[in-house]
């Protein structure tokens, strides 16, 4: 019998619970990002999970989609990061604090 | 006829000179004069007009109607209104006059006069009025030029202070006078006067129970409570004890309208408002009984006082007090047209003595104690002898109109029953005490050694033709009203008895008692002052007490500030410091602390840590899902 | 069979993913990420997805980690702390979410939801790949170039940020 689509979406969650866990916990910048690539992609298991099981091909081009834009980001997040460092020599994420009141 | 114009033009006056009195300055009789005299020839033909029978009233503007509230400006122009148009316009023409002299040079010339026509204005418009509503909004208006006129020298704080206490006085009495007007609307649904009488007798046995809202019974007549309300208000304007308080105190305002304002017009506003509405107060024998004893008691009172005073202007204020007494004792007796004809003979009279004051203050450099005064008969001559027949007048020396209205007054009194007759005791009593304290301030002020100060002494001189030519025609006028056969005029609108027994044996009596009582009083007083000048002070020491209590005015100030004044000011710095500035304050600008309190709280949010920010999303994230799952 | 291979690759992918978060070496999340995203191709081909996991695998493992491997090795991180001070709060919520994620699950229930038939085209028929680019060039060709759109402006934001400003004098 096939997996049933509640499978997937518990994966997914679990998925997205770590990335958000991630991005709360940790200092370090380029940790954070990684662990927002944890959430992108488990929105894209779900929306492949749904686009199986409701036989909509939708679903596959909108990860399409939100995988160019996580690369997109990508390059343009580790850019911002480099500038930063370049800046204070630290990625800790504590020491940019300016926008304090 | 159109009436409109009588005051109409001392309006124009007031705005000219109130608008644009800084460029005419000096010359600023040249508008008030002619405007104030035109109106007196006006008034002198209505008077004519009215004497041959024609009476009128007629609405001449509507303001407001609501419902069956009908609120409109009209003159009602009877034999009262045209007596009273007389004596505002003669007297104020005259102080107009009087004034170019006396304000020469000040400083506030053009103000001065614009006040004193906004004050005729008001004075006519009151006269004429045809309904309670007018009468009452330009009552107010006297006051208030009462305020602006006494404050005049607004750089001297007693004058300030003068100003300030006559107003709030009269306040007082007007709180009453409204709620009177409030009654009359509720009672008899119109303010006009025709209306009310017309309706007054079928009220007659209404009555209201005052302590209803107390949840006690105590049932009084509705027209004895209107009557008594509104003559609240008159107390307070007419200077009547216990509010006669503020018009000794008025006199730190200019002479002239001490004159005016506080002798002739204003203050005869009260005597006026009752005789007005006699038919009203006829219907309630309660209210007229204290409106009699009213005036009894300060006929009495000013008259103790007087005696003492050494200012000659707060003797004659004194004296102002007191004839007002008379008038209006008269009219709660009954006897109108007496009580009206002492008012217009007064109002010659007691103008010429303020007037003649004014003359020997200025003519003294502005001194007003009688006792650095004295021997100024010689220097002064029309003053003094305008001023003799002034005080004649007043003490009802016979042949002057003080005589013949005094004596109206008293035998009208005397016949309407036994408070009449006590009360005409006390007058007989009074008389002889005011022609003693009126021919005291004459022996003092002109008479014998001169206590002048010797710097002035050489530069007493009559003042100008402006100030002596009033004097002058207010002593013929003095003399003269007398005979001009008023209180005969004036009867038919009061249909009361009061007149009744002229003829017969107490008539005579009374007259030669009251005559009596003046030569006693002006004897008396030779014989004090000129002859045994030591005695007044052996007096004073003997009755220690008594004198003591008059010079201070029975301490009547004294026992307002201790009762009313003083408290009300700490319960009003007590509200101040506990109310206004804890509760009010704090609550205002404890808002405002909150909300930056709370904007303090919002601020922490923002550290700076993006993962606060990520945290917060995170949170919201938790609240919506949880929202969802419950609902 | 097809539930020996789902629970293999979600195995690994959470665990891959745990270790992105909790590893103090940088290096070492990064290729506990490569792992994860090699098993999420792995899953996606077990969906029929085949295009899609060819694609996961070129974008994620090919340019995204790459990056990020050469910007962990460009910046040669010190190993500093790993946890923010608001961790139990963080936990908190981690813990609030997963319990309504439980919730909601009781609630809507464990069934597969009725099969709608597909809209454009079913999958089935075609291979993946003509699937998607049969979708993409019709009904989604204004976000598809959009899409590109995107990658030119990260391009260009990309490259404004990290260069170094041309007027400073020469450094070592």
């Amino acid at each position: 019998m096939t997996v049933p689509l509640s499978y997937y979406l518990v994966l997914s969650g679990i998925v997205f619970l770590t990335g958000v866990v991630g991005v709360l916990l940790r200092r370090n910048i380029i940790i954070i990002l990684l662990s927002v690539e944890l959430m992108l992609n488990a929105t894209n298991i779900n929306f492949v999970a749904f686009s199986q099981y409701f036989h909509d091909v939708a679903g596959q081009v909108f990860v399409f989609f939100a995988l160019t834009v996580a690369a997109a980001e990508v390059a343009v997040g580790l850019a911002i990061i480099i500038a930063l460092y370049r800046a204070k020599s630290t990625i800790n994420i504590d020491e940019f604090q300016l926008l304090k009141w | 006829m159109t009436y409109e114009f009588i005051p109409l033009f001392p309006l124009a006056s007031f705005l000219i000179l109130g608008l644009f009195g800084h460029w005419i300055k000096d010359k600023a009789h040249l508008v008030a004069v002619p405007a104030v005299v035109v109106s007196f020839l006006l008034s002198l033909l209505v008077f004519f007009d009215v004497a041959g029978g024609h009476q009128t009233s007629f609405p001449l503007y509507t303001w407001l109607t609501s419902g069956t509230l009908d609120i409109h400006i009209g003159f009602s122009i009877d034999r009262l209104t045209a007596v009273m148009l007389l004596l505002v316009t003669i007297v104020s023409s005259l102080v107009h006059i009087y004034t170019i002299g006396y304000m020469h040079g000040d400083p506030g010339y053009a103000r001065f006069f614009s006040y004193i026509a906004l004050f005729t204005f008001s004075m006519l418009m009151l006269v004429m009025a045809d309904n309670l509503l007018q009468l009452f909004i330009f009552w107010e208006a006297v006051g208030l030029c009462s305020y602006l006129l006494i404050g005049h020298w607004y750089d001297r704080p007693a004058a300030c202070a003068a100003a300030t206490k006559a107003f709030i006085v009269n306040r007082v009495g007007d709180f009453g006078f409204m709620l009177g007007l409030l009654l009359v609307w509720y009672s008899f649904g119109s303010l006009d006067y025709h209306e009310i009488f017309a309706r007054a007798h079928e009220s007659a046995g209404d009555v209201m129970n005052v302590l209803g809202p107390f949840g006690g019974t105590w049932d009084v007549s509705v027209l004895t409570l209107i009557c008594l309300l509104l003559f609240t208000g008159a107390v307070g304007k007419s200077a009547q004890v216990p509010l006669h308080v503020w018009l000794p105190d008025a006199m730190e305002g200019p002479t002239p309208i001490s004159a005016l304002i506080h002798a002739a017009t204003m203050v005869t506003a009260g005597v006026f408002l009752v005789a007005r509405l006699a038919p009203l107060y006829n219907l309630s024998p309660t209210a007229m009984t204290v409106v009699a004893l009213t005036g009894g008691v300060t006929m009495v009172v000013g008259a103790t006082i007087a005696l003492t005073q050494t200012d000659i202007k707060r003797i004659v204020a004194y004296s102002t007090v007191s004839q007002l007494g008379y008038m209006m004792m008269a009219c709660g007796l009954g006897a109108y047209a007496a009580g009206m004809y002492h008012l217009l003979t007064h109002g010659a009279f007691k103008a010429l003595l303020f007037l003649g004051c004014g003359s020997v203050i200025i003519a003294l450099h502005h001194e007003q104690d009688m006792r650095r005064m004295g021997g100024l008969k010689d220097k002064l001559p029309v003053t003094y002898w305008t001023f003799v027949v002034g005080s004649l007048a007043l003490a009802g020396f016979p042949l002057t109109s003080g005589f013949f209205s005094k004596d109206e007054l008293l035998v009208s009194a005397w016949s309407t029953g036994p408070l009449g007759q006590l009360l005409t005791v006390l007058g007989l009593v009074t008389a002889l005490m005011t022609a003693f304290y009126s021919f005291r301030l004459v022996f003092v002020t002109f008479w014998g050694p001169s206590h002048v100060d010797p710097h002035h002494a050489d530069h007493v001189h009559e003042p100008s033709k402006t100030m002596t030519v009033p004097l002058m025609i207010l002593a013929i006028l003095s003399i003269v009203t007398g005979y001009l056969g008023i209180p005969e005029f004036l009867g038919p609108m009061f249909e009361t008895s009061a007149g009744a027994a002229h003829e017969g044996g107490a008539a005579i009596g009374i007259m030669v008692l009251a005559t009596s009582m003046g030569l006693l009083g002006i004897a008396g007083a030779y014989y004090v002052y000129v002859l045994n000048p030591t005695l007044p002070d052996q007096f004073a020491r003997r009755w220690q007490s008594l004198y003591q209590g008059s010079l201070n005015k029975w301490y009547v100030d004294e026992a307002y500030d201790r009762a009313i004044v003083r408290p009300n000011f700490s319960a009003a710095t007590e509200l101040w410091k506990r109310v206004d500035v804890k509760v009010i304050d704090g609550a205002v600008n404890g808002v405002a602390r909150a909300i930056a309190w709370g904007g303090w709280l919002l601020r922490l949010m923002q550290s700076g840590q993006t993962q606060h920010y990520a945290l917060g999303m995170a949170l919201g994230i938790v609240v919506v899902l949880t929202v969802f799952l419950m609902f | 069979m097809e539930q020996v291979f789902f629970f293999y690759f979600a195995f690994v992918i959470a665990a891959a993913s745990v270790l992105v978060v909790a590893l103090r070496n940088p290096i070492y999340s990064v290729l506990a990420l490569l792992i994860m995203f090699f098993h999420v191709a792995g899953l996606y081909v077990t969906l029929h997805a085949e295009f899609l996991a060819a694609v996961q695998i070129v974008v994620y493992a090919g340019a995204i980690l790459v990056l990020y491997l050469f910007v962990v090795m460009l910046l040669n991180l010190r190993q500093d702390d790993r946890y923010h001070r608001q961790w139990p709060m963080a936990a908190a919520v981690g813990l609030a979410l997963v319990i309504e994620a439980v919730i909601l699950m009781a609630l809507k229930g464990w069934t597969t939801p009725v099969v709608v038939t597909g809209t454009e085209t079913t999958v089935g028929e075609a291979g993946n790949t003509e699937a998607i680019g049969d979708v993409l060039y019709s009904t989604y060709l204004f976000p598809f170039e959009v899409a590109s759109l995107i990658l030119l402006v990260a391009m260009i934001g990309a490259i404004i940020l990290a260069k170094k400003d041309l007027g400073e004098p020469a450094e070592s």
